[in-house]
């Protein structure tokens, strides 16, 4: 009987690793790019995880919480992964995946940059399940890292949580973050958590930011990573657009 | 933060600690994780089990990430064996593996680390 019991959970457990986790690639893949999206800084890009970056490592969590009688996490995480970009502060664009946010999935984004720039970039889904979802940047993206959307019970709550493990890719990101790229990326992340508690009803929640220092040294040896910035690349594609022949593209999903 | 559903117990071989991890990796295996890393002391090596795992998610791969920020800052190594298939292809996706030394048994990474 325990020998069933141990095949039936190596089973589960099998079971849970083909379904919720990303196959192996080895460079990303952009099949189709959204009208207003660039895929230039993802397609045949590599991930870069935090062990990949430049920059000083930081954990950062932003929480809130909504009552449980509004929601649960399941349902929450279910509407969050829906509705994604929806939660996003304006001026930043999140090209879902036509088939939504899946193990395997890239998403491009395109985030508003002072200067009335947009920084190309995107994302992959490295992992998801019913309360919990991934994401991972590629190289070049302003920090290397991963993306944990999530939520929990705590007491009558539901707790959503983003935390963001990352590093920058390079110096120039280094330098950008550390003068007000941070406090932005904060401001991101608070909006999106308050935008996001508004959708399940609750309004005017507050969204508790811990930020951790995890790692203060740099990793110097990483700083050819600068030869994938996409905001130097997305600025020469801005800069070269009206030079180039217009390809028809595919509509907005 | 969410229950742990793995057991992390630490035994010492020579100059390393072998940390063998049984059932579900998550992030809410944070304390006991790092529990099991404190008790290997001042070992030269961290070397983790993994034979008997489970399951790891997204969370347990993020706290692999913080122990070897750790590790790296007392100059240890961190060595992994025992990973089924799965999990090797983790561990390549996330590149982790470019930080973590992954080896078939246990003897193998105990020579790698420079323990006999």
């Amino acid at each position: 009987m325990s020998d069933l019991n141990e095949q039936a959970t190596d089973d589960k457990a099998a079971a849970r690793d083909a379904t919720y986790w990303a196959k192996a690639v080895s460079r990303l893949n952009v099949s189709e790019v959204p009208a207003g999206a660039a895929g230039i800084n993802v397609s045949g890009k590599r991930l870069a995880g935090p062990i990949q970056g430049f920059g000083k490592m930081w954990q950062k969590t932003y929480q809130v919480a909504v009552p449980g009688s509004l929601v649960s996490p399941t349902d929450l995480v279910a509407t969050w992964k829906q509705r994604f970009s929806e939660f996003w502060p304006a001026g930043n664009h999140f090209y879902a995946p036509l088939t939504g946010i899946e193990p395997g999935e890239v998403a491009l984004i395109g985030m508003s940059l002072p200067g009335k720039m947009t920084l190309s970039t995107g994302v992959m889904v490295l992992y998801a399940d019913e309360e919990s979802f991934t994401l991972m940047t590629p190289q070049g993206h302003m920090f290397a890292g991963w993306i944990t959307l999530s939520a929990t019970t705590r007491g009558t709550d539901t707790v959503a949580q983003a935390q963001v493990l990352m590093r920058a890719s390079d110096p120039v990101f280094e330098v950008a973050l550390t003068l007000g790229g941070h406090r932005q990326e904060d401001k991101f992340w608070q909006a999106t958590m308050t935008s996001l508690a508004e959708t399940m009803g609750a309004t005017g929640a507050s969204v508790d930011t811990q930020v951790v220092c995890v790692d203060k040294r740099r990793q110097w040896s990483r700083w050819t990573n600068v030869w994938h910035s996409s905001a130097i690349r997305s600025t020469i594609y801005t800069m070269t657009t009206p030079f180039r022949p217009r390809r028809p593209r595919v509509p907005k999903a | 933060m969410t229950e742990a559903t793995a057991t992390f117990e630490t035994r010492r071989q020579g100059s390393a600690g072998i940390v063998d991890i049984k059932g579900d990796v998550t992030s809410g295996s944070e304390d006991v994780l790092m529990s099991a890393y404190d008790a290997a002391g001042d070992s030269k090596a961290i070397v983790l089990n993994f034979s008997e795992l489970s399951y790891m998610n997204s969370g347990g791969i993020g706290l692999l990430v913080t122990l070897l920020v750790r590790a790296n800052r007392q100059s240890k190594q961190l060595m992994a064996f025992g990973l089924s298939d799965h999990y090797r292809q983790i561990f390549e996706l996330t590149r982790l593996d470019e930080a973590v030394g992954i080896h078939d048994s246990e003897q193998s990474a105990l020579r790698a680390a420079g323990v006999s």
